[in-house]
């Protein structure tokens, strides 16, 4: 059985079925990229795992225990799966410590003291300990999703969602974003992430899905899909991807 | 030809048939005329713009512009200043004509220097105070409930949503005189529970409550759905609980908004507890009409709005001094 289990699962807004019957299994410790065109749903499958939108058929599992649909605790589910946004959304009327420390408090009841402490040791090991005390608008980009990921770690969950992490940054800011990730993986966090990086994708996912129409249209280890794709429409997505340059 | 002033013809090279535009030199000649409307600085602003014509004619051309530009700002000054001048030269005109009559009926130096009038009005505005102090502090929660109510999501809920819309929609259309007269007078008459043993003054604070509760709520509940989703969105993800999202993330953040339009509305609040005096509480009002009925004039309503002023104009300053600052921070972001 796997950690994460997603087994026939269908979503949609009004007309558009953007789910059509996804089916995925994610190991412990798996690092897992989703590819795509935009609008493939890859946003709408993160946003379903940790319950910010509900489905309307099949489940999805974690660690065995159904996590999707009537009756389940959202607030806990949450506090096992961290999602990380695009556009950051850190707090604005709250600084970088308060941000981190916010949930650790309210939700694990850990005193403010100690929810501080391991704050300002995650802070330490990206090497922003120094702007602890300032709001979010005077950092950088790059800063401030660095920041979102470790208040996402603050709680540390089981599982953590990445939605296109770097794509509001500047490129000279993926990288210091994508460090943490490659860390994160290396440390052994189970990480399923929508990723148009496909080079990065390629370096530090185990297994990648390529999303179309609502389905995994196919899936397989980075050498199978970026090397040598089965399906004619992977080839075609990623034909196009290296014609713009970006693998 | 400009609205703003005449460029001077003679400068334009009409080689091959062709205006120049650029490089012209800007007299501000009509600007000018017309500010003599107001002699002390419109003759100034008539020999600056008269003195850039004449450097045209001999081609100084950077003098001509410095003069123009003299022209131009001594024109603007008396727009400005003539207009303050000519204002209050009409207002003090009024307060003269009908031989003192207006004078005689608002500013009576019988009633404006008789310190008893003054004791006697204190002690009215006192209670104004006290209602607005008190239905202020019962406003800022009371909103905020309603507000959260009516944003409650899900149909379970849809009744008590229902509920605080009715509610708001209801005291928002009543004129707040009419409140204060069905409650101040009508709950003591129907003997109604709880509220019969309340004194004229509470009866009072309720009344403004309510009213201004509907309008307040409506402005928190714009704060509220200001804050992006997004943000609401960051915060369950996390794990906190809707209403641990609304405490630590959503209304704190629309508070910093809502500010100065609920100070706006608290202006309107303490202006209206003027109102209360229909339901015979001695208030600045009514000890104000009484004091009048003696001395046979309107000057303790004159001193009665000197009161009021005194409170609404540092609050009213402060909510310039407010939204200036918040602009201040917003451009800087
Ligand atoms: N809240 C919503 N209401 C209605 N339609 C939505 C909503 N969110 C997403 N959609 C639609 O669902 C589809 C999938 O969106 P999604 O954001 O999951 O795509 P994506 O693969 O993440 O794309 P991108 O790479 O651009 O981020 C899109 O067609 C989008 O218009
Ligand atoms: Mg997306």
């Amino acid at each position: 059985m796997a950690f994460l289990e997603i087994d026939e699962v269908h979503k949609h807004y009004g007309q558009t079925q953007v789910l059509n019957g996804i089916e995925l299994e994610v190991e412990l410790h798996q690092v897992v990229a989703l590819i795509g065109a935009s609008g493939s749903g890859k946003s709408t499958l993160l946003r379903c795992i940790n319950a910010l939108e509900t489905i309307d058929q099949g489940v999805i599992r974690l660690d065995g225990d159904r996590v999707s649909g009537p009756g389940i605790d959202v607030d806990s589910l949450r506090c096992d799966v961290g999602i990380v946004f695009q556009s950051f959304n850190l707090f604005p009327h709250m600084t970088v410590v308060e941000n981190i420390t916010l949930a650790p408090r309210k939700v694990l009841g850990i005193g403010r003291r100690d929810a501080d402490d391991k704050a300002m040791r995650l802070l330490q090991r990206i090497g922003l300990d120094t702007k602890a005390k300032e709001y979010p608008d005077r950092l950088s980009g790059g800063q401030q999703q660095r920041v979102a990921i470790v208040r996402a770690l603050a709680m540390e969950p089981r599982l953590m969602l990445l939605d296109e992490i770097t794509s509001a940054l500047d490129p000279a800011l993926v990288g210091e974003v994508l460090t943490i990730v490659r860390e994160l993986a290396v440390e052994g966090m189970t990480i399923m992430m929508a990723t148009h990086e496909m080079s990065f994708a390629k370096e530090v996912a185990d297994k990648v899905c390529f999303l179309h129409a609502g389905v995994i249209y196919e899936e397989g280890t980075p050498e199978e899909i970026f090397s040598n794709p089965r399906r004619e429409l992977t080839q075609t997505f990623l034909q196009r991807i290296i014609e713009a340059g970006r693998l | 030809m400009s609205d703003v002033g005449d460029a001077s013809e003679l400068l334009l090279v009409r080689s091959a048939g062709n205006r120049r535009r650029a490089g012209r030199v800007l007299t501000y000649r009509t600007a000018a005329v017309t500010s003599l409307l107001f002699p002390p600085t419109g003759i100034p602003a008539l020999l600056h713009s008269l003195r850039a014509s004449s450097l045209v004619r001999k081609q100084e051309l950077e003098q001509a512009r410095l003069a123009g530009q003299r022209a131009r700002d001594w024109a603007w000054i008396s727009v400005g200043v003539g207009l303050s001048v000519y204002t209050v030269a009409f207002l003090v005109w009024l307060v003269q004509a009908n031989s003192g009559g207006v004078r005689k009926a608002f500013f009576s130096s019988k009633l404006l220097w008789s310190g008893d009038t003054w004791h006697s009005l204190l002690k009215g505005f006192w209670i104004n105070v006290q209602v607005f102090a008190y239905a202020e502090t019962i406003v800022l929660v009371w909103a905020l409930l309603v507000a959260v109510v009516r944003l409650l999501p899900g149909r379970a809920c849809a009744p008590v949503r229902w509920l605080a819309t009715a509610y708001v929609d209801v005291f928002r259309g009543i004129p707040s005189l009419l409140v204060i007269l069905l409650i101040g007078l009508g709950l003591p008459q129907a003997r109604v529970p709880i509220v019969r043993d309340f004194s004229d003054i509470q009866m009072c604070v309720l009344a403004l409550s309510l009213t201004y509760g509907a309008y307040v709520s409506e402005v928190y509940r714009a704060g509220i759905e200001s804050v992006h989703w997004s943000q609401a969105a960051a915060a369950r993800s996390l794990g906190l609980s809707y209403f641990q999202t609304l405490r630590h993330v959503v209304v704190p953040q629309a508070l910093r908004r809502i500010g100065p339009p609920v100070l706006n509305d608290f202006i309107g609040l303490q202006k209206d507890t003027a109102l209360i005096s229909v339901i015979g509480v001695l208030d600045v009002l009514n000890r104000a009409r009484f004091a009048n009925n003696a001395a046979g004039s309107l000057t303790a309503y004159s001193m009665a709005a000197l009161l009021f002023l005194a409170v609404t104009i540092p609050f009213t300053r402060y909510l310039d001094y407010i939204l200036r600052r918040q602009k201040r921070l917003l451009a800087g972001q």
